[in-house]
């Protein structure tokens, strides 16, 4: 029974190591997108996906810490993520964030 | 040029703000005893607010919520302070925190802090001081078109 547990525990933490790496590498390539990006749309969804990653990542060391003290910072990255890129849509194709009277 | 249509945005908004403003009172009182308190719960709820401040314009927004945000923060100020005298009153030196077990209807057993008004306090600051920013931005640019 012990080492069915061990084995399932260095497993857990294997793939989650090996989830970490993928998604790093992941951000990088988005990283790459965000700086050449040839347009501000470009960047803006470069930068809406690194967020995605971000929350993924934040999930994934709350696996490798064995904590559970991370789930409400998943929520709020991706709280922050939408209320951010709603905000840079806005001024992309408004110009404008806050309207004074919409219509 | 033709006029945009935020159906989308507004629709998620009604939803998303509605699970905002839950989230942000979850991680109010949840500060005790778990990561969160009065100052990110204040941040989510402004938040919160100003998704529906872009999503419905300023002057909607004021019938809707008709409060003027720089009332919030001395109310805010004066909560936090009057927790702190209230232990002056108890022979206790200032600011000291008391707590106590009480049997709630639903709740049950529950742990009732003092923490949690000087908390709301907190909260109060916070929500006036980030919606006083932003709107004061906000309008600035309106008025700007105006002149």
């Amino acid at each position: 029974m012990e080492t069915v547990l061990d084995t399932t525990q260095t497993l857990i933490e294997v793939s989650a190591i090996i989830a970490i790496v993928a998604v790093a590498a992941s951000v990088i390539l988005l990283l790459y997108r965000a700086i050449l990006g040839p347009t501000n749309p470009d960047r803006a969804v470069a930068l809406d996906t690194i967020g995605i990653n971000l929350m993924a990542l934040a999930g994934l060391i709350a696996i490798l810490l064995v904590t559970t003290k991370f789930n409400d910072v998943v929520l709020l990255i991706g709280i922050l993520l939408f209320i951010g890129t709603v905000a840079l849509a806005k001024f992309l194709e408004k110009g404008v964030i806050i309207e004074r009277d919409v219509d | 040029m033709t006029r945009t249509n935020d159906i989308i945005l507004r629709t998620t908004t009604t939803l998303i703000a509605f699970i905002l403003l839950g989230f942000s009172a979850y991680l109010f009182f949840a500060g005790h005893n778990a990561p969160g308190g009065g100052f990110i719960g204040g941040l989510m709820t402004s938040a919160a607010i100003v998704l529906m401040y872009m999503a419905y314009g300023i002057k909607s927004m004021e019938k809707i919520l008709p409060i003027n945000f720089r009332h919030i923060i001395p109310v805010g100020l004066l909560i936090a302070a009057l927790t702190g005298i209230g232990g002056l009153l108890f022979d206790q030196p200032f600011l000291t925190q008391t707590f106590a077990y009480f049997q709630l209807p639903v709740l049950g057993k529950t742990e009732l802090a003092t923490a949690l008004l000087f908390d709301l306090g907190v909260y109060l600051a916070v929500v006036g001081v980030t919606m006083t920013i932003i709107l004061t931005i906000a309008n600035d640019r309106g008025e700007e078109e105006g002149v």
